[in-house]
């Protein structure tokens, strides 16, 4: 049985969730020999629509795992319950918490753990191809001990439901908790970040901004396109770790990924670890001064040149576009 | 006063194009160097704060090849007190036997670490997972995903990024806490600092254990795609074109 282990918040199952049990049930339909079972936890805002979700997916079974130890985050108490159902592989999405509960079941149960993996090329011994380097390169690793533990890398396949909806199975259930579960539980959530992070997400239009901006106080012309355009700025690992921008816009692998419907990419040279997190975009824009750039080169659309002239020329032509009396 | 772990990788700079030793089981990084992971080097940072605010010392330890001494040293830069490498073939060794191998050391060490700090993530092997397994073998308490944390008596408040806002925690000591970036900023060594990496005397350690491997069969490079690009043309004189582009996706209409 292939164990699923479901992220839920206020709108249902998380996209990568989805992803994970697609993912799941082309493995199980490979093998022949295997179902699909999903675990959820905590007090489940969407119970319905996960319910909905879960069925689609063909999923058999659902454990919940619930009580007073599940409603807030750790690590340790979400392994407990994944530990409490007996299974031949462990899955979860390669998200912040799927990788770092699955670390705590691979290390309890002394097996291996293969992160962001994309595909299981073989399954005697299981091997796994995973994104390694960031996403820049894949490694065939073989995953040793039972129960296999996976994570699968975010858009490493479209979510999809079966071809038939399931009537799951559902079960509730308290984990046995230990101490050492509840110890390393979240405390409080306070307002920062992520709430920044969700309108770089769910933006229609993201600008993002590169080293070839040149420093901290040249982004005046970018935020201006941004506000003609009623689009969100985002930024490239060197312009956050610069601290030109905040840690939040950064858009990539270890930033966000991005879905909008135009993202116009300003001096930023296109490294996989950024197109990790843009290449959903519907329609992608370069501007810069190298023609063979890779986020030239991968995009749909470029001007080559410098963006201190191409944008204010861009922004110039929006305000007569869109001024009252425009001609056209 | 605590005295902190910092544990680091050296890792090939993959920021560029990637090429693979003939063998496709390593990155051939002979034209490219070595480097810190992003989120090391922000351990380092935190690291380096927290033992300093507390009167305790910060050592970095790295597990790999001599030239690992590299790194070792950029970090005695940028604060830390003391290094230590433990001289073995890097990629003889899985993440349970690097986190096997920490926790030995952290045994037999004279001094006690109180906190012991990794990066969330290795950023060539990506295994997600040297922090939990370490945290095991030791039997302490640990937290990933972590940008922020400051000791308070006999506990460490540690913050991170969660999916409905920052994620507080609070956890006893000693612990172990895998740190991301985002939440300090690494500091560049100063001239005082590399001065004394460059004097410091690494301590060097034979592994204590034979590596069981980290299952790698191979590595692979993802087929380029061939380019579709459309060029809209070159300077300020392509702006209309690029306005004809968004207009068409219809994202004008506000
Ligand atoms: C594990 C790992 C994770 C990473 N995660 C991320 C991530 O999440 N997000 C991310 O972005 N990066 C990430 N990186 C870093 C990534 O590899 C690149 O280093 C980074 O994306 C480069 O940023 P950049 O394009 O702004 O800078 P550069 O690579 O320096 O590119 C600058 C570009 O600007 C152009 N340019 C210069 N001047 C001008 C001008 N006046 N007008 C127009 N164009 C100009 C240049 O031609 C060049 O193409 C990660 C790396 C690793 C190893
Ligand atoms: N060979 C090593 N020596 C020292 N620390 C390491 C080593 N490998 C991994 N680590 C630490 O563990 C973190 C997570 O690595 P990983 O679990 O392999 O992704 C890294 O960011 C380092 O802090």
């Amino acid at each position: 049985m292939i164990l699923v282990l479901v992220e839920t918040g206020a709108d249902g199952a998380a996209v990568t969730s989805l992803e994970t049990l697609t993912f799941a049930r082309q493995l199980a339909g490979r093998l022949g020999t295997q179902s699909v079972e999903a675990m959820v936890t905590g007090s489940l805002e969407a119970a319905a629509t996960v319910r909905d979700q879960l069925a689609a997916q063909g999923v058999e079974s659902v454990h919940h795992a619930g009580g007073p130890g599940m409603d807030r985050y750790s690590a340790g108490a979400w392994a407990t319950a994944l530990a409490a159902v007996p299974s031949d592989y462990v899955m979860a999405a390669g998200t912040p918490r799927g990788s770092e509960i699955l670390a705590h079941v691979a290390a309890r149960a002394g097996t291996s753990m293969a992160a962001n993996v994309v595909d299981v090329v073989d399954t005697d011994p299981v091997t796994v191809s995973r994104q390694v380097m960031g996403g820049a390169a894949f490694e065939q690793m073989r995953v040793d001990g039972s129960p296999t533990v996976i994570t699968v890398a975010g858009h490493a396949v479209e979510p999809a439901d079966a071809a038939r909806p399931s009537d799951p199975a559902w079960r509730e259930f308290e984990p046995e908790l230990t101490e050492a579960d509840l110890a390393t539980a979240v405390v409080r959530v306070e307002e920062g970040e992520a709430d920044n992070t969700s309108a770089l997400t769910g933006a229609r239009v993201v600008v993002g901004a590169g080293r070839g901006v040149g420093g901290a106080d040249d982004f005046d012309d970018l935020l201006e396109l941004t506000d003609l355009l009623g689009a969100t700025l985002g930024a490239s690992r060197v312009v956050t770790s610069l601290g030109w921008r905040p840690h939040y816009e950064q858009i990539g692998q270890t930033g966000s990924r991005i879905s909008p419907d135009v993202y116009i990419a300003c001096g930023i040279s296109g490294a996989v670890q950024h197109w990790a997190g843009c290449q959903s975009a519907k329609t992608i824009v370069a501007i810069n001064t190298d023609a063979d750039a890779p986020m030239v080169t991968g995009a749909d659309y470029a001007i080559v040149g410098d963006l201190h002239e191409v944008v204010p020329a861009i922004n110039e032509e929006l305000r007569r576009r869109t001024a009252p009396d425009a001609a056209e | 006063m605590t005295n902190v772990l910092i544990c680091i990788k050296r890792v090939p700079e993959i920021s560029g194009e990637i090429l693979l030793s003939d063998d496709q089981y390593s990155i051939d990084a002979r034209h490219v160097g070595y480097t810190l992971s992003a989120h090391d080097e922000c351990a380092i940072e935190l690291g380096v704060g927290l033992a300093k605010d507390t009167g305790g010392h910060a050592r970095v330890l790295s597990i790999g090849a001599a030239g690992a001494a590299e790194q070792l040293r950029y970090a005695v830069a940028v604060g830390a007190d003391s290094a230590t490498l433990i001289e073995a073939d890097p990629e003889a060794f899985g993440p349970a036997d690097v986190a096997a191998a920490i926790a030995s050391e952290v045994r037999q060490a004279q001094m006690s670490f109180e906190l012991i700090l990794v990066g969330n993530d290795a950023a060539d092997t990506g295994d997600f997972q040297v922090g939990v397994r370490l945290a095991y073998q030791l039997d302490r308490p640990v937290l990933t995903g972590i940008n922020t944390a400051e000791i308070r008596d006999a506990t460490v408040l540690a913050r991170g990024a969660g999916p409905q806002g920052v994620d507080v925690f609070e956890i006893p000591l000693p612990a172990l806490i895998a740190v991301q970036e985002g939440g300090v900023e690494p500091r560049y060594p100063s001239i005082r600092g590399r001065m004394k990496a460059k004097r410091l005397k690494i301590e060097q350690k034979a592994a204590p254990l034979e590596p069981a491997g980290s299952g790698r069969v191979r590595l692979t490079l993802p087929e380029p795609k061939p380019s579709t690009v459309h060029m809209l043309g070159e300077g300020p004189d392509a702006a209309p074109a690029l306005v004809d582009v968004l207009a068409r996706s219809g994202v004008l209409n506000r």
